[in-house]
């Protein structure tokens, strides 16, 4: 008899076979690479100054071109990688967390506590929630650090729905019942054998809610809630592009398409992820 | 069926609470000073001494009530909104009610317009996709959504006004404002071509987003219901194509539509924030902006409200919808 694979080893030759996915994951990949390496792989300093090349279009010397301060704006896009792709694993890291403790414990012990947390999920459900993220970095202060923690907590009512679900679903079956019997624990039978086998849509989930909050952040830089403007950052470049929109299209395409890339690229990883889990919904 | 409605109202209360106390609470507890805020917005060589002002500091505390303790506050802010009573706006001390009634009628407009246009393009695309799984139109039009899904629309929106609205490129549509100057004197059906022309631009960046989204989810709800015993039943007892995918496929593949509405309305004003920043329409989404920039607190607890009761009306008019859609659902049984 074969030995059994697990399940996570599974779902990876599922993802394996959709190659749009696999190309997602390889760009998610190289943009952790280049955030990371970013002094080594940008041509110049982010933030140095040349006013001699003020608003060169993309040449030889500058592949994207300059933005009106003489700042290569490839090494702009280099180091802002650093930015969106931290705000993004940062902000969907404490919403995943916020989620799960929520949705595991509305429903794993259901009755008043899950009254009580999911009243609270349809309140934050119904906020506005971009204009609450606008409010509060209004009067805490435009920063990134900010960024990520109003991000994290506002998103994170999805999740806690979708783990609350898995919860219901799981808490019924057998070997729940068994590892009850054998003396486990609340909170050993709700991290140690239900959590794991609700992780799966949990993960897709997270998937697309990087996309989101990347693009959150991108937003909020582009309405100067980010970091200040010599930082750089997509939203932010794309955001002072405005101003020179007319005889510098390279300043409003360049990060434009970077964001681009990065959020398609998270989806199609999302998407891969969730056929592979759900084969059904191919 | 009116019980349900009232007892569904019901639920909207504490809801509402919530919505309305958080707000509450993060502008109190925010750093600042409201008062001090609002000294500013007198501008320079407006008081002549430090002692002065921090009398006028006093003077404005007490007007607002607040050196109240918090939950007073909130009590009585709350006691006026049931007369509809907001307050005034400490930037130019307008009765708040006045701007939101001025701006509100034009971010609804923008986002009922956007919310029609999204269902009517997304629901026939979704069906006709589901209907031809793995054709070459349903190939292009998924790739085509998945791009679309995937474009910031504030960036969208820039890319719109130096190509379309711009002297540079194309100059084919207005990039400032709901409606020109003047066109008041237009007859109605100038004036409803003038907003209509105003309003192309800002209503393409709010819908692609969402119609790729709910495109996406039309395919895959009606793939889900094909694939049912039933539809063979269906097909098997001699019914022809159309009517099977009239009457068995659509009328269930549609009722996660309807509960969907009543949450495209938060995320359309939340893109209407940065959408009518961006070509300066004077809606409600432009006033929170600013009133957000200003500490204008009164203005930004009464658009939190707003904002709060339109996506609980969305999702009660969903969930009414949802009864009359599906006869398996009662209203009776939804408790």
């Amino acid at each position: 008899m074969d030995k059994g694979i697990s399940y996570s080893r599974l779902v990876w030759s599922q993802f394996k076979r959709d190659r749009l996915a696999v190309a997602g994951l390889f760009i998610v990949l190289a943009l952790f690479l280049a955030a990371i390496l970013a002094p080594y792989l940008a041509p110049y300093s982010p933030t140095a100054y040349d006013l001699n090349s003020v608003l060169i279009g993309p040449c030889k010397a500058h592949l994207l071109g300059t933005d009106d301060q003489g700042r290569d704006v490839l090494s702009r896009l280099i180091y802002g990688a650093r930015i969106s792709l931290s705000v993004g694993f940062v902000a969907v890291s404490i919403y995943i967390a916020i989620g799960i403790i929520f949705g595991a414990l509305a429903g794993y012990y259901g009755g008043w506590i899950d009254i009580v947390i999911s009243r609270g999920i349809e309140v934050v459900m119904c906020f506005p929630t971009f204009f609450l993220i606008l409010a509060i970095l209004a009067f805490v202060g435009p920063s990134i650090y900010n960024i990520m923690i109003v991000i994290g907590l506002t998103g994170w009512t999805g999740i806690a729905r979708l783990v609350r679900g898995e919860f219901l679903r799981i808490k019924g079956q057998d070997f729940v019942a068994s590892a009850k019997v054998c003396g486990a624990g609340d909170m050993r039978v709700i991290f140690r054998h239900i959590l794991p086998n609700a992780l799966a849509p949990v993960l897709v989930s997270a998937t697309f809610g990087v996309a989101s909050a990347i693009l959150a952040e991108s937003s909020l830089s582009f309405l100067g809630f980010g970091v200040p403007p010599y930082v750089a950052s997509w939203g932010g470049i794309l955001s002072a592009s405005r101003d020179f929109m007319d005889v510098a299209w390279w300043l409003t395409v360049a990060p434009g398409v970077a964001i681009f890339i990065t959020i398609t690229a998270y989806n199609l990883v999302g998407e891969g992820l969730r056929d592979a889990i759900d084969p059904r919904m191919k | 069926m009116f019980t349900y409605i009232f007892k569904r109202i019901g639920l909207i209360i504490p809801t509402f609470i919530g919505i309305t106390l958080i707000t509450f609470l993060i502008i109190q507890l925010a750093p600042g000073d409201p008062a001090a805020m609002k000294l500013q917005g007198a501008g320079p060589g407006g008081l002549k001494s430090e002692a002065m002002a921090k009398t006028v500091i006093a003077q404005t505390r007490e007007l607002y009530g607040l050196n109240e303790p918090l939950y007073k506050q909130y009590g009585l802010w709350l006691k006026r909104l049931v007369t509809l009573d907001f307050g005034e706006s400490f930037k130019d001390h307008r009765p708040v009610i006045d701007k939101i009634k001025e701006t509100l009628p034009i971010t609804l407009t923008l986002n009922i317009i956007s919310i029609f246009i999204i269902y009517l393009i997304s629901v026939p695309l979704g069906i006709f996709s589901a209907l031809h799984p793995r054709s070459v139109i349903d190939k292009i039009t998924t790739f085509a959504l998945f791009v679309l899904y995937s474009l910031p629309s504030f960036w969208v929106a820039s890319l719109l006004i130096v190509f379309l609205g711009g002297a540079d490129y194309l100059n084919l549509f207005p990039i400032v404002g709901f409606v020109s100057d003047g066109a008041s004197a237009l007859p109605w059906y100038g004036w409803l071509g003038n907003v209509a022309w105003h309003l192309v631009l800002p209503v393409m960046c709010l819908t692609y987003g969402g119609f790729a989204f709910l495109s996406r989810l039309s395919r895959a709800s009606v793939l889900e219901v094909i694939r049912q015993d039933y539809i063979r039943t269906a097909r098997a007892k001699g019914l022809p194509r159309w009517k099977v995918v009239y009457k068995h496929v659509l009328r269930n593949a549609m009722i996660p539509f309807l509960t969907l509405m009543g949450t495209l309305l938060p995320a359309l004003l939340g893109g209407s924030v940065i959408i009518e920043q961006i070509f300066s329409i004077p809606g409600m989404g432009r006033l929170s902006f600013e009133s957000v920039l200003m500490r204008d607190y009164p203005t930004i607890m009464a658009i939190a409200a707003i904002d709060g009761v339109l996506t609980l009306v969305g999702i009660l008019i969903s969930d009414i919808l949802y009864v009359v859609v599906d006869p398996r659902i009662t209203f009776n049984k939804l408790d």
